[in-house]
């Protein structure tokens, strides 16, 4: 197989405070590679955005990092800073979660669009203008050749996701790094951008790693799926590792909460209970709290070990469920 | 553009009116007789009626107000009590010393707070970033008249570098106008490069933990872009605001520091028509320094619209 675009191995962030120490990501390995697209899914804070900010070195102040990453087999962690930079500026692209506060206020977006391709590509003037116009309407923005020159403040939520995922292709990157990219936008839309990656990745290789709550997508464009829990990694395989055969009680109950056609939205079924806290984490299984499960005082006390049960499935369990282990609500 | 600032030169012109009012009622409501103040020992009651009449002082004060109001519109402001010449005259006579002292001690404040503070932001927890923040402690708290007193010290006294007070103007001898600006605007200066500092510091700061900073690094700009690019304008919109508050604050004239250096400022004038009661040059002292104000703020305003394009003037 080709050499991975990315590799992160034994990723681990954690924050000191008065609170005590929390390890918002955990022992988090896993790759991506050309053409491939990886899902990220989990809950609310259970890592995710987190681990792909600290793998590309853009984890925020206060933040200790440990693990090794490579991008195109090169150890980030060996290169200059300088060396860095350069890696990601020209061969990463990344669609930030907030597109509210992601882009410069007081800069027009062409600009902030072609930015990298000026630092990286030398691209200038005419020549950075028009490629700015052509990403903002490779994204669906309806006129860009007037909505180059506008700021932020002048596009709704939607059209300033649009703009930064314009800016996040505008290298045509090896690495996409796509965090909640199409949250924000109608279903349609969601399609556009979608369809729109596909061919990044058929034309380019382009290699992805897809954040989401929504499963939906994941089963539509990942290769494999990572579940995230407490900044771990509970269960990590293919896709049809992680719908036909889901290994981890989590990863079951989120595939059961996932809204379906036909089925209410109040008949769905929830998981109670909320995620941890980061600096009070259970000694045990990180999910044991709110497990439906609940083997035996093991996953109470101690934490079970990723292990694989297939080639290529990995699942952090001592016991793997049977397969309907969330009941829905009876209609 | 020009519509908005004609608006605002409107509302400007009606706070103008305002303040009038308020100062014109407050002076009523003072203790003290201004005639009785200025006649002094050669008090007679004949003297004192003619003087009273003379100033309209008798009048219905509705009246009096509308006579003031109706004659500064035409640029009279009435007379000194105490030497009978024309207020107009007195006031504008004493703008450039104050003006002078107010844009020097901004502009020497800018030139150090910008790079100072800007460094500390960027090298956060530095030694260089507390040694700023001593300095700036220093100039926050230590009093602006002990520093003057310092300065003439030891730049007069010791080493008689500068002269230690006094004025000369700018057209009689440029060198000399120079000289004595130079320790007044300095003392002045540095406790506003001491509030700027920290406030430049902290508006980096915060500008360097948004999100499009992040974004910004994500793109592997140079350090150095990020800061010109993404960090300076967005940090620098709210400085100018204070900076501005500082500068016209500063042309209301600094009491302490022109009576201390003997400066011939607008500082200096409401301090002694204070003291000899001469209201009419109190009042047009006070609505000299509003209109500077406001002058000031419909720049600022301005410049505003200019920096940050989510504010739209039109
Ligand atoms: N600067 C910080 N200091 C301390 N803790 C932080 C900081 N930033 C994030 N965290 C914590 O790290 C954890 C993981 O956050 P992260 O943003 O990776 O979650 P996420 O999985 O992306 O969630 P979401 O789906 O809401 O985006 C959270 O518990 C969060 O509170
Ligand atoms: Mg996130």
């Amino acid at each position: 197989m080709s050499e991975p675009v990315l590799s992160i191995e034994n990723l681990s962030v954690s924050f000191s405070s008065r609170r005590g120490v929390a390890r918002v990501v955990d022992g988090v390995d896993w790759e991506v590679h050309p053409g491939q697209t990886l899902a990220v899914v989990g809950e609310s804070g259970s890592g995710k955005s987190m681990t792909v900010l600290a793998a590309t070195g853009l984890s925020p102040r206060g933040a200790k990092v440990g693990g090794t990453v490579r991008l195109r087999g090169e150890d980030l962690g060996a290169m200059s800073e300088v060396e860095r930079r350069r890696a990601r500026g020209r061969h990463v692209g990344f669609v930030y979660q907030d597109p509210m506060t992601s882009l410069n206020p007081v800069m027009p977006v062409g600009r902030q669009v072609t930015e990298a391709s000026e630092e990286h590509l030398g691209l200038r003037g005419d020549d950075a203008r028009s490629r700015a116009v052509e990403l903002l309407d490779m994204v669906g923005i309806p006129s860009p050749e007037q909505r180059v020159d506008n700021y932020p403040h002048q596009f709704s939520g939607g059209m300033r996701q649009r703009v930064v995922i314009a800016m996040a292709l505008a290298n045509d990157p090896e690495l996409l790094i796509a965090d909640e990219a199409t949250t924000a936008l109608d279903v349609t839309t969601q399609a556009q951008i979608l369809e729109l990656v596909e061919s990044l990745q058929e034309r380019l290789g382009t290699a992805v790693v897809w954040i989401t709550h929504d499963l939906g997508v994941v089963a539509g464009i990942a290769d494999q799926v990572a579940v995230m829990y407490g900044g771990r990694i509970l269960e990590h395989g293919t896709v049809d590792h992680i719908f036909g055969s889901p290994g981890h009680p989590y990863t079951q109950a989120l595939l059961a909460a996932r809204p379906q056609p036909g089925v209410r939205a109040d008949r769905l079924a929830t998981i109670p209970g909320a995620p941890p806290v980061p600096h009070q984490l259970p000694p045990g299984c990180a999910f044991y709290p709110r497990c439906p499960v609940r083997g035996d005082e093991r996953c109470r006390t101690e934490e079970p070990p990723l292990t694989e049960i297939a080639p290529g499935h990995r699942v952090r369990t001592f016991y793997r469920a049977p397969h309907s282990g969330i009941e829905r609500p009876a209609s | 553009m020009t519509r908005f600032v004609l608006t605002r030169l409107a509302q400007s012109a009606v706070v103008l009116l305002g303040v009038t009012l308020v100062v014109f009622l407050l002076l009523q409501l003072v203790p003290g007789d201004p005639v009785r103040v200025a006649l002094g020992t050669r008090f007679d009651q004949e003297t004192y009626d003619a003087l009273r009449e003379r100033a309209g002082l008798n009048r219905p004060l509705p009246i009096q107000y509308l006579d003031y109001v109706g004659s500064a519109l035409v640029g009279d402001l009435g007379v000194s009590f105490r030497s009978g010449e024309p207020v107009t005259q007195i006031v504008i006579e004493r703008l450039p010393a104050t003006a002078a002292l107010a844009l020097f001690a901004v502009v020497f404040a800018l030139l150090v707070a910008f790079p100072l503070g800007l460094i500390s932001a960027v090298k956060n927890g530095s030694p260089v970033d507390h040694a700023t923040r001593v300095f700036s402690q220093f100039g926050v708290s230590v009093p602006d008249f002990w520093m003057g007193i310092m300065g003439i010290i030891v730049f007069a006294g010791m080493l008689g570098w500068l002269p230690p007070s006094g004025y000369t103007s700018f057209g009689e001898d440029p060198w000399e106008w120079f000289l004595h600006l130079l320790m007044p605007s300095v003392t002045v200066g540095l406790v506003t490069a001491a509030i700027l500092t920290r406030f430049i510091r902290s508006s980096v700061l915060e500008a360097m933990s948004q999100d499009y900073v992040r974004t910004a690094e994500g793109k592997g700009l140079m350090p150095r872009r990020v800061v010109t690019r993404h960090v300076l304008r967005n940090a620098l919109i709210p400085v100018v605001t204070v900076a501005a508050v500082q500068l016209a604050s500063l042309l209301g004239g600094v009491i302490v520091i022109e009576v201390l250096f003997a400066w011939p400022g607008l500082g200096r004038l409401t301090y002694d028509a204070v003291q000899a009661r001469d209201y009419p040059v109190l009042q047009g002292a006070v609505l000299l320094v509003a209109a500077l104000f406001l002058l000031v703020n419909l720049l600022v305003d301005v410049l505003y619209a200019k920096l940050d394009p989510r504010i739209s003037v039109t």
